[in-house]
Parts: C-alpha cells; sequence; structure tokens
C-alpha cells in the first residue's frame, strides 16, 4: 500500500516538476510548482513526518508561492512580452545544462552504497520529538539559523523603506 | 479499523458536510434577517413564514442564472478559483470535535472526524491555502478590478495569517499540545482558554475576521472602489461558491473559537448531573453549537455596526499593532508559564 503511494507521488512530483519548466504561461509553471511541493509534503507523510509536511506547505506552498504569483500576476508576463534570448545565449545555458548533468552523473557513479538504517523510533518525526532533538542536540544549529533569520529580516525591513536618512 | 468505525466515520462525515452546508446556507438568511433588526427594517419576508425559504430561494436563483467565462479568461483557471475556494472551506471540519465520545454497544466512538496530533497546523496549512482560490479566480477573470481584489484579498490574507499565528504561539505554550482534541479536553468544565489568553483571543478573533474577508475587513470586495471586487466576472452557481464559502469560512472560524478558547463541547457542571455520559456527550456538542451560533452572531453584529478600514489602517493595524501585542502576548505568557523559575532565579 505504502510502496503503491511512494510511486504514485513520485510520479506526480516528477510530471509536475517537469511541467514547471515546459509550461508557455508562467502562471501554470508556479501552479504545477504548487502541485510539486504537495506530493513532495505527501512523502514527508508516508515517513511519518506531519509536522514537516505541513510546515512545508505552510511555508513554501501558502506563504512563498503565494508571493511568486503576486509578482508574476502583477507583472502580467506572458509569451508575447517574454525577452527574447541570443542564439549565444541559449548555447552557453545548453552547454552549461549539459556540463551540470555530467557533473551530477560522475557523483553518483562515485557515491557509495550508503546502510539503509532503521530507526527503533517511528514517532521520531512528530512534533514532540523534534523539539527536544532540536533543543537538546542541535541547540547551537538552531539558534545559529534563527540570528540567520532575523538578519534576513532586517534586511528586508531596510529594503522595503523607502529613503534611508 | 474496524468496519463499524468506518461506517461510523463516513456518517459522520456526511453529517457534518450536510450541517455544515445548512448553517452555512441559513447564515445568509440570519446575515439579512439581522441586518434589518439593526437597521429597524424587516428583512425578507416573501418566501415562506418569516420569510424562512429565502436561502433556497437565492440557491435556486444562483442555480438558474446564465454561467458567463469572460471571452480571454483562462476558463480552466477560472473554473478552478471557486472550487478550490470551496475545497479549502470545507476541508478544516475534519479536525475540529463535534462533540466528545459516544458509546454504542459497548464501543467508544469519537465525535471528531480525525484526531490529527498537528491538528492547528493542519488549519493554519489549509488556510494558507484558501488564498489561491481567489487569486486563481481575480487573476484568470481578466479584469483590472479582479486583478485588484484578488491582490487586496491576499495581502490582507497573509498579513494577518502572522499575527493569527503569533497569537496561535501563545495558546500552545499554556496547553502543550497541537490537538485540538486535547486542547479541548484540558478545557473541561469551565476552566476555558480565554480566562488565560484573553489577548490571545482578542488578537485571534480581530485576525479571523480579516481572514474570512468579513467587515471591516472587507476591502477585497469594496464596492466602492473595485466593482465587485475579485469575482466581478463571476455568475451563477461560481459566484454562489465564492458567497458560499466565506459563510462556510465563518461558520468554521466560529467553531475554531468555540473549541480553542470557550471550552468546546464543555460547559460547567457537566459532570456533576449526574447524567448518563452518551446523554452529556449529547448536551455538550448542542452547548458546542449553541457557542458557535453566538459567534456567527457576533460576525454579523460587528459587519452591521463598524465600517470598512481604508487600505492603509487595515495594513497598518495588522503589522504595527496586532503583530508586537501577540509578540508581546507570547513574551507574558512565558513568563508566566516560568514564573517559578523565574523566582528561584531573582531571589536566591
Amino acid at each position: 500500500m505504502v510502496e503503491y503511494i511512494f510511486y504514485a507521488l513520485s510520479v506526480i512530483c516528477i510530471a509536475c516538476a517537469l511541467l514547471v519548466v515546459f509550461s508557455k504561461n508562467p502562471i501554470h509553471s508556479v501552479l504545477y510548482l504548487i502541485l510539486t511541493f504537495f506530493a513532495i509534503a505527501g512523502h514527508y507523510v508516508l515517513l511519518n513526518a506531519q509536522f514537516l509536511a505541513v510546515v512545508h506547505i505552510i511555508v513554501y506552498a501558502g506563504a512563498i508561492m503565494v508571493l511568486f504569483l503576486f509578482v508574476i500576476m502583477l507583472l502580467n508576463l506572458n509569451a508575447e512580452t517574454e525577452p527574447h534570448k541570443n542564439m549565444i545565449t541559449k548555447i552557453m545555458a545548453t552547454v552549461s545544462g549539459g556540463l551540470l548533468l555530467v557533473t551530477l552523473v560522475g557523483s553518483f557513479r562515485a557515491a557509495g552504497q550508503v546502510e539503509m538504517v532503521r530507526l527503533d523510533n517511528s514517532n521520531i518525526g512528530t512534533i514532540e520529538n523534534l523539539g527536544k532533538v532540536l533543543f537538546n542536540d542541535f541547540l547551537l544549529p538552531f539558534e545559529i539559523s534563527s540570528v540567520l533569520f532575523l538578519s534576513a529580516m532586517i534586511g528586508a525591513v531596510i529594503l522595503g523603506k523607502k529613503q534611508l536618512s | 479499523m474496524g468496519i463499524e468505525l468506518l461506517i461510523f466515520k463516513s456518517i459522520l462525515v456526511m453529517v457534518i458536510f450536510t450541517i455544515t452546508l445548512t448553517i452555512a446556507a441559513y447564515s445568509t438568511y440570519g446575515e439579512r434577517k439581522i441586518a434589518a433588526f439593526l437597521q429597524d427594517r424587516i428583512g425578507p419576508n416573501r418566501s415562506g413564514p418569516f420569510g424562512i425559504f429565502q436561502p433556497v430561494a437565492d440557491g435556486g436563483k444562483m442555480f438558474l442564472k446564465e454561467e458567463i467565462i469572460p471571452a480571454d479568461a483562462s476558463a480552466f483557471l477560472f473554473v478552478l478559483g471557486p472550487s478550490l475556494a470551496m475545497l479549502t472551506a470545507l476541508m478544516t471540519g475534519v479536525v475540529i470535535p463535534w462533540g466528545d465520545t459516544l458509546t454504542l454497544n459497548g464501543v467508544e466512538y469519537s465525535l471528531q472526524i480525525t484526531d490529527l496530533n498537528i491538528g492547528v497546523l493542519y488549519i493554519f496549512g489549509v488556510v494558507s491555502f484558501g488564498v489561491y482560490g481567489i487569486m486563481i479566480g481575480g487573476w484568470s477573470s481578466n479584469n483590472k478590478f479582479s486583478l485588484l481584489g484578488a491582490i487586496r484579498a491576499s495581502a490582507q490574507m497573509i498579513s494577518y495569517e502572522l499575527a493569527m499565528g503569533l497569537s496561535i504561539v501563545a495558546l500552545i505554550m499554556t496547553t502543550g499540545t497541537l490537538s485540538i482534541k486535547e486542547i479541548v479536553d484540558q478545557q473541561a468544565t469551565w476552566h476555558w482558554n480565554i480566562l488565560y489568553q484573553p489577548l490571545g483571543f482578542l488578537i485571534f478573533m480581530i485576525c479571523a475576521f480579516a481572514e474570512c474577508n468579513r467587515a471591516p475587513f472587507d476591502l477585497a470586495e469594496c464596492e466602492t472602489e473595485l466593482v465587485g471586487g475579485y469575482h466581478t466576472e463571476y455568475s451563477s452557481m461560481k459566484l454562489g461558491f465564492y458567497l458560499f464559502a466565506e459563510y462556510i469560512n465563518m461558520f468554521i472560524s466560529s467553531a475554531l473559537m468555540a473549541s480553542l478558547y470557550f471550552g468546546g463541547y464543555n460547559f460547567p457542571f457537566m459532570n456533576s448531573l449526574g447524567l448518563d455520559q452518551n446523554w452529556v456527550t449529547i448536551l455538550g456538542s448542542v452547548v458546542f453549537f449553541g457557542k458557535v451560533f453566538f459567534f456567527i452572531f457576533f460576525f454579523m453584529w460587528i459587519r452591521w455596526t463598524i465600517p470598512r478600514f481604508r487600505y492603509d489602517q487595515l495594513m497598518r493595524l495588522g503589522w504595527q499593532s496586532l503583530i508586537p501585542l501577540a509578540i508581546l502576548n507570547i513574551l507574558l505568557t512565558g513568563i508566566f508559564t516560568m514564573r517559578e523559575e523565574l523566582k528561584n532565579w531573582l531571589f536566591n
């Protein structure tokens, strides 16, 4: 049962991710990206990490993609107003994409087989356990990332101010 | 899961679905009657005694109107918009505990469709997704007024989601759980969370008004500036879906306020009545719906009393008043929770 759901979610995820790239209309791309996020959230639920799944949906599908959609709707991008790149740019993009593919294939070939770990506690992804782990074992990285968030917030406020006096 | 449980849950889903739609339909009637009462008018009184069949007549009218899809609109997205609005409105009802447990033939059945251990976050997930219904509908109408209305609505919803989340954080600090069922059970008899979180409740309620796009926060469909807002181009039942989703959202947020802050199905002296557990459960559900109806009435009362905000006032209230207040509330709750430790630390 779980295996079928896994494959169904993976197919949805990859298909939507491809449609994000291939859609002509940027609004459709954004909507497919939201579907991709939902499929990924489904994978988190399969791993028994409901908290991560819901936070993923709230933060990515609910907040970041809304802002994306916002900007694209206001700019009203469509096929006619799309800037046309010249030939050299297209060739360079293809070459660099191909090089990235070669690097990825090479690194995957060189990577060793990872031993699968079976956890004793299947509730490791629940919010209680996650909170305990974050505040006991990973307190310093957690605090450092919160400082990072704070600095990002201050940066956004400064950029949002009309004039700096 | 036993087959009986499956059947029970299916029936429960159907019952909740029907109740939600009925209450939403009769909220439109209630809204018009209350508006009439507040403005010293009579209100709808033509169809049936006291105009009681008005929602049926309105629904029939919606179905019979011509359906129009604007020429340059993206037809699929144009239909998707109201569908998403309705879907997200109906999805939140599953985690709300409509009552305690019923014992039938020696088996206990919970009157909650599913008890997620992250119930509060689930609701936030669905609410944050609710913006898409409005945005997609407004954009795909291919109309400047619709687009402006949609952008206003989504900016407002994102802004007030923040303060709403922060006010809930303080509540979670006192309850220590995200499961709505556990939060309700902790408020047994009269230990309602409103007594511990009055400021949090006030912030939550204001944000719930804004999230439902209700007056005084109904800038998304401000007639004097935007024709009809994001649903200017909609007609027939697709418009009906948008209007209906608003009433369902109002019902669900009333249920949420009742269960998070006003004890849900708990009422004072519930354990000293000497009644059978099943009767206490049924009475509790009746009390719960009573609280929900009170909040729905409160929503309407506010709508017909307070005029609409200006857009900059709305944003200032959200960002400069509610969010700092919510953070202050978290701080105060933290100090109150750790008061023993703080006393030891300060005076030793």
